[in-house]
């Protein structure tokens, strides 16, 4: 198993999420944006969390643009895995990989604590060790990460089961931290091959660091 | 040389959370006759043509790509040459 992560000027969860795989027994590689094609053994492909471009214009607007993204579409478009974290599921929604956009959090702050999610769809590869309905604990932070869809596409995403995973309480109620619509914390495109999502599974891989919640998402990508 | 100012602002459906905070401080500084607020940004670009059916053409593009994201937002071109 091979996780090739990106690396733009700006990033700063590469070295977390290169950690995070490789204590799954993952082979790793960080590429760095000038890149212009994706490693050829490369099995899962992860846009790390960060500040890409000084989150400049918009948070992922500029990544957007990246040598490395023309590889990273070609590769999507082929069936190749992605997950986006945090800043790397602004990138993909600003790409057009994944559905909707974030915007700036409802209430204006940047957010930095662990938050609970509950598993929306599990019959995708990134879920499927987790079911529906179970609730992980798992840190956020994020200015912008007020997932926006208009109705129509939210319609679509539920009827495909592209909704992963949703704020909530410990209890699995329902508890938005930044006005996501509907609450929505991660989503997939419609054939499940590219993930995204603002909560960092990452940083949840040790109890004794709260939580290691992380584990169980993370290893669904080493079982594919 | 020509210049093009753009605008970019949240649509009209998608809540403007800066644009409440702003109309919410404005109320408190007792300007009541403010009933909305939207916050945008504005974006001056210098060009290096006379040929303003070019220039609105490429800006449009500009918008589409990058300076705009259409899923949230609105833009505005304004051509002054």
């Amino acid at each position: 198993m091979k996780v090739t992560i990106l690396q733009f000027p700006g990033t700063n969860c590469e070295y977390d999420t290169q950690h995070a795989f490789e204590s799954l027994g993952a082979k790793t590689e960080i590429l760095w944006h000038k890149a212009e094609s994706v490693p050829s053994d490369t099995d899962l492909l992860v846009v790390a969390g960060g500040f890409s471009y000084g989150d400049y214009l918009r948070s992922g607007a500029i990544a957007k643009f990246s040598p490395v993204m023309k590889a990273v579409k070609v590769y999507a478009k082929n069936g190749g895995k992605v997950l986006g974290i945090c800043n790397g599921f602004q990138v993909l929604t600003e790409a057009g990989l994944l559905p909707g956009a974030l915007k700036r959090n409802e209430h204006l702050h940047f957010l930095s604590k662990h938050h609970n999610l509950k598993v929306a769809n599990n019959d995708n590869i990134f879920l499927e060790k987790l079911a529906c309905g179970d609730v992980v604990n798992i840190p956020i932070a994020h200015h912008d990460g007020n997932y926006y869809i208009d109705e129509t596409g939210l319609k679509e995403l539920y009827e495909n089961n592209q909704v992963l995973l949703q704020y909530c309480d410990k209890d699995g109620n329902i508890s938005n931290p930044n006005g996501s619509v509907d609450s929505i914390a991660g989503v997939c495109n419609k054939e499940k091959t590219v993930f995204g999502l603002m909560p960092h599974p990452e940083r949840a891989m040790e109890k004794l660091l709260g939580s290691d919640d992380g584990v169980k998402m993370l290893q669904g990508f080493l079982s594919a | 040389m020509m210049k093009a100012i753009v605008n970019v602002s949240l649509k009209a459906g998608v809540l403007d959370s800066q644009g409440k905070a702003v109309q919410h401080a404005l109320s408190s500084l007792h300007f009541g006759d403010v009933s909305d607020v939207r916050v945008g940004k504005q974006i001056i670009l210098k060009l290096n043509t006379t040929d303003k059916e070019k220039a609105k053409a490429d800006v449009t593009k500009m918008c589409e790509e990058l300076l705009a994201n259409t899923v949230i937002e609105d833009y505005e071109i304004e051509l002054i040459s």
